[in-house]
């Protein structure tokens, strides 16, 4: 049964993070929430390699290779917030219109 | 339900509600330098939640790159736009957060019935426990040495390209007359309205 719980938890930490995704203006709390995806994935992903797969633990595997690419996610994320800001002097994304027509 | 069931029942409770309650937060509050410190909250709590899971090294490698250098980057990175602005009101941006929010709801209720009702295949073969560093390592140099090996590729071209990406314009000093009476102690490079400035300055 505890297998369950930790799923939904997942499920009501990624709805959160889509939600902030959606909604926030600040391009920073954009990456934020990108987080939260990240980390409601690699959440599931160490449930079930507790729960379906104890002893081969791939999930966990996967779970370090998740970690590693969130890192080097936000890096650039942010690099790029950065140099948009020092472009336009504003994090509002309603006022972005790159890469869109 | 003997004592160990109840302790981890109990600690799964209190983690959950820390971290579902600092995601609402970091999502929802209007302050952001709040919100990046409830996101190390989450952080904090998730790794919590991989040591219930018997994921002692991913719960360390959480802290350690989570709370230690995405958290920090992302609080140098409000640091450095750290400017005070009252964004532009939209009309009808209730509407389009309460779309979204019915949305996220509906996503929920229906990953919650898919998980409930799966038969999931619990195995009962024993957890590695505290093996489970040395499994990991085996993984990754025998049947995962590709994607490994392809992660530390993309580490390098995720490190170039933030420097590439957050350098300022490097404009080195063309006439020699403005450096004598330049201060000392500046960087040899400059922001870009700054060097517009002194380009117009001397045609």
């Amino acid at each position: 049964m505890q297998l369950e719980y930790f799923l939904l938890i997942a499920a009501a930490l990624f709805c959160i993070g889509i939600y902030g995704l959606v909604t926030s203006r600040n391009a920073i709390r954009v990456l934020m929430s990108i987080e939260l995806l990240l980390n409601a994935v690699n959440l599931n992903l160490i449930a079930f390699s507790n729960y379906l797969d104890p002893s081969e633990i791939r999930g966990q595997v996967f779970g370090v290779f998740v970690i590693t690419i969130a890192a080097a996610e936000s890096a650039v994320g942010l690099a790029i917030v950065l140099s948009i800001y020092r472009n336009r002097d504003t994090v509002d994304m309603e006022q972005f219109n790159l890469l869109k027509w | 339900m003997n004592l160990a069931d109840g302790v981890q029942i109990v600690s799964l409770a209190i983690l959950a509600l820390m971290m579902i309650g600092s995601a609402l937060g970091v999502v929802l509050l209007s302050s952001i330098v709040y919100s990046a410190f409830l996101l190390g909250a989450v952080f904090v709590s998730m790794s919590g939640l991989f040591i219930l899971l018997n994921a002692g090294f991913v719960a360390a490698a959480q802290i350690l790159i989570y709370v230690g250098a995405v958290n920090v980057l992302i609080l140098f990175g409000i640091m450095l736009v750290n400017k005070r602005e009252d964004f532009i009101e939209i009309k009808n941006a209730w509407l389009g957060r309460l779309v979204t929010a019915a949305v996220c709801v509906g996503l929920f209720a229906l990953l919650g019935t898919m998980i409930l009702a799966t038969p999931w295949s619990v195995s009962t073969a024993v957890a590695a426990g505290d093996e489970a560093t040395v499994i990991i390592g085996m993984h990754l140099f025998s049947d995962y040495l590709l994607p490994f090996e392809l992660a530390s590729v993309l580490l390098l071209m995720a490190l170039i390209g933030a420097i590439v990406l957050a350098r300022r314009e490097f404009l080195p000093d063309d006439d020699a007359t403005d450096a004598t009476n330049a201060p000392v102690f500046t960087l040899p490079e400059r922001s870009r309205e700054l060097a517009t400035l002194s380009r117009d300055k001397s045609s």
